[in-house]
């Protein structure tokens, strides 16, 4: 008689916890050929608000950080997946049918990207920022600084998507609350397992998971949301939706990109997109 | 005894008003197929023009123009030759600044005084720095593509300087534009379209359409704009996100503000109360990043408070065009009223009220310089953007608390500091959310600096290399 195998349950992650929705529903989520893989957390507007508050919390603390510190944090993250890359690539094969090779070049693709962005951190400020030769005595800096906490609808693709749009915004300071992908949640959840055990600050990054359409809403006029990237609303009027919702208190917003080619090297736009320039200014003299 | 100050009129003879102006579309002044209103001198309620308000069709034909002289000309004119398009308009600018400054201290109501030292001589520095950037945007960081047509829209509280912030960097990237003065100030902005005649720029690559909010709304929601800029209101500016959304429309946004200026107990008092002083009566206080909250720490706050009445009763408000006058008129009627209300409202609200003693003119919007002691952050006064010549003045002890109030605000466009200490000053600018922070000094400008906001300030920045991103497409375009 062979064993019974004891199965995971898939809830939020919040705050650096892993509650469930605190609305005691639920939604069923089935691998590529149709069966029960896991009842997933259906996420509510409770939830994304808890979601928000926890990185509202984390901002202070991790924007504060060194940029090197933020580095080595996500550098670790793309370290403790690559010790879990099997379970990845085992998770992937499953929930969407593809090949054990296409399997192996997400998981790689998402290590190197998490390596990638790693370091940036402490390079962005110098690509991005300048020093300004204004026509006076005075010294004049410009710097790049995260926009705050900020709402993402991640893209189809359950790692390499979601990693794709979510690390350029923690590298530089942002907290993030993100939608995971509707259909494929699950990688979702486990990627924040890895994440939790990384050093990764709670409240950095907060995956909810269930209905766009339900949540992304809430979080688009949110007031205390800075900005919100919809690259994965794949419906035009709901992106619109979303957009007009967010000028409510004038998010940066970042529109859908349907068709992005993850496996493409990205461009600095995803950092520079949730960036604030502070200007500085002093007097030179004696 | 005393030294009265005599009159020291600038002359008027330089400018030449003409009774009435059509818009300038495609290289030419045209009659407008709407109606028409006019533009006051503030200081005098003089009528100056009847100035023509665009409609959509006059729009329309506007964006057309710009589109032309996009796919015909402006985009495919090498980066050189654009440069030296607008190094000529900046020395014309140069050349003819005498009367720009009078022009828009009639219209706006400004002194003469600042437009001639400030604006006209940042304006001119404006376009100076964006030519030089026309020939050379590969370096930029932004790549080289340039949007198409912009739609641009801009305040009455810096007529000139705020259509150098849109047309300078817009033009440099190789994009044409439609531009929309202020219906209380358009006219140095069309004094700036016969600029751009005698500098023999392109027909089309510049048009100023004259009108008021509809005008402004026919632009920001025309199909064939690829990019709008607006300076003014954060509530228009959010109805502008509003209108945008679901569009490729690429959108820069400076809007309102209700900055802290905080002052430590070792900073130098003197220096403070100048900087206290430029940060909210330099323009009458119709500047998005005035200084419009002081935070003055609580063991100096008595000193702070006295020196600054002392230097505020010294303050000469009255004509615009004296040479000696720092304070001007009011831009209009409306923006008298809403600083009244609002001033009433501190009142009420158990703020106490002191202005500067000062005999204002008969004829004309004025306010005397007015400050407000014992503001709580609850009070109206200390949370929205007045844009007059009004200081609500708040106390704390730390540094922390200082951050706190300072960031406590929907706002986030620009902070002073004002401490002796070095390592405070950068603590404090690193903690302060807001896009422009002024150390030991306040309100200051240039053409290589970038300006904007946080939050609710708006978004994207003017100025500097920074100030090219939302001119062009992007590194991987």
């Amino acid at each position: 008689m062979s064993r019974i195998d004891v199965r995971k349950t898939y809830k939020l992650y919040i705050g650096g916890q892993f509650p469930r929705s605190e609305s005691g529903r639920s939604y069923v989520v089935n691998d590529a050929k149709g069966r029960l893989v896991a009842n997933a957390a259906q996420a509510s507007r409770k939830d994304a608000r808890d979601a928000v508050v926890a990185a509202r919390a984390a901002f202070g603390g991790w924007s504060g950080k060194t940029a090197y510190n933020r580095a080595q944090v996500v550098y670790r993250v793309a370290e403790v997946l690559e010790g879990r890359r099997e379970q990845f690539e085992a998770e992937l094969r499953a929930s969407e049918g593809i090949t054990p090779a296409r399997a192996r070049t997400y998981v790689d693709a998402s290590i190197d990207r998490l390596v990638w962005y790693a370091g940036w951190a402490d390079k962005i400020t110098q690509v991005v920022g300048n020093a300004n030769p204004v026509a006076g005595p005075y010294f004049n800096l410009s710097t790049p600084e995260p926009s705050g906490v900020i709402a993402v609808v991640a893209p189809r693709g359950p790692l390499l998507g979601l990693v794709s749009v979510v690390a350029p915004l923690i590298i530089t300071g942002n907290t993030v609350v993100v939608i995971a992908s509707q259909d494929n949640p699950l990688t979702a959840i486990t990627l924040g397992e890895v994440m939790a055990t990384s050093d990764l600050p709670g409240g950095v990054v907060n995956v909810l998971t269930g209905s766009q359409t339900e949540i992304a809403p809430w979080l688009a006029s949110h007031m205390d949301v800075n900005g919100i990237d919809l690259t994965g609303v794949e419906d035009d009027e709901l992106a619109t939706e979303l957009e007009v919702a967010a000028a409510d208190n004038l998010k940066r917003v970042r529109r859908p990109a349907p068709d992005t080619d993850w496996l493409a090297e990205p461009a600095l736009d995803r950092m520079t997109q949730f960036l604030e320039t502070k200007t500085v200014w002093h007097p030179i003299g004696v | 005894m005393t030294f009265e100050y005599a009159p020291a009129p600038e002359s008027r003879a330089i400018v030449d008003i003409k009774p009435s102006y059509g818009l300038f579309i495609n290289g030419e002044f045209v009659d407008g197929t709407g109606t028409s209103f006019k533009t006051v001198n503030p200081a005098t309620e003089e009528v100056l023009a009847e100035v023509a308000e665009a409609s959509d069709a006059d729009v329309d034909e506007a964006v057309k123009a710009a589109r032309r002289a996009y796919t015909r000309v402006w985009s495919r004119m090498s980066g050189a030759e654009r440069a030296k398009y607008l190094y000529r308009i900046a020395r014309i600018i140069q050349e003819r600044g005498r009367e720009l400054a009078v022009l828009e201290s009639i219209d706006n109501g400004k002194p003469i005084k600042e437009s001639r030292d400030v604006d006209v001589p940042i304006v001119a520095a404006h376009f100076f720095y964006y030519a030089g950037w026309a020939d050379k945007l590969q370096y930029s960081g932004y790549g080289s593509t340039p949007l198409g047509v912009a739609g641009q829209v801009i305040p009455w509280n810096f007529p000139l300087l705020m259509l150098a912030w849109k047309i300078a960097p817009a033009l440099a990237c190789g994009n044409t534009v439609v531009l929309k003065p202020a219906e209380t100030t358009p006219l140095t902005a069309l004094l700036f379209a016969e600029i751009c005649q005698q500098a023999d720029l392109p027909p089309g690559v510049v048009n100023i359409v004259t009108g008021a909010g509809d005008t402004g709304r026919a632009i920001v929601s025309h199909p064939d704009v690829d990019k709008v800029a607006f300076t003014g209101s954060t509530e228009v500016g959010k109805a502008i996100a509003r209108a945008v959304a679901g569009s490729d429309k690429k959108v820069t946004l400076e809007l309102g503000g209700k900055a802290a200026n905080i002052v430590f107990d070792d900073a130098p008092l003197d220096q403070a109360v100048e900087g206290i002083v430029n940060g909210i009566f330099f323009n009458q206080g119709h500047v998005c990043c005035a200084g419009s909250r002081l935070l003055v720490q609580e063991s100096v706050a008595d000193e702070v408070m006295s020196r600054l009445k002392r230097r505020m009763a010294t303050l000469r408000v009255g004509d615009p065009l004296d040479k000696n006058t720092d304070v001007g008129a009011i831009n209009s009627a409306e923006q008298l009223a809403k600083i009244r209300e609002l001033s009433e409202i501190g009142e009420s609200e158990g703020a106490e009220r002191w202005s500067a003693p000062c005999d204002l003119p008969a004829n004309g919007y004025w306010f005397a310089p007015t400050v407000f002691t014992g503001v709580s952050q609850a009070h109206r006064i200390a949370r929205e953007e007045i844009f007059g010549p009004v200081l609500s003045v708040l106390t704390f002890r730390t540094p922390s608390e200082a951050i706190e109030k300072a960031n406590n605000t929907p706002f986030g466009l620009s902070a002073g500091v004002w401490t002796d200490k070095g390592s405070r000053i950068l603590s404090m600018a690193n903690r302060l959310r807001a896009g422009v922070v002024w150390a030991n000094t306040f309100n200051k400008f240039d053409p290589t600096s970038p300006f904007g906001g946080y939050k609710e300030s708006g978004y994207g920045r003017e100025g500097g290399r920074h100030g090219l991103e939302g001119y062009l497409k992007g590194a991987d375009a």
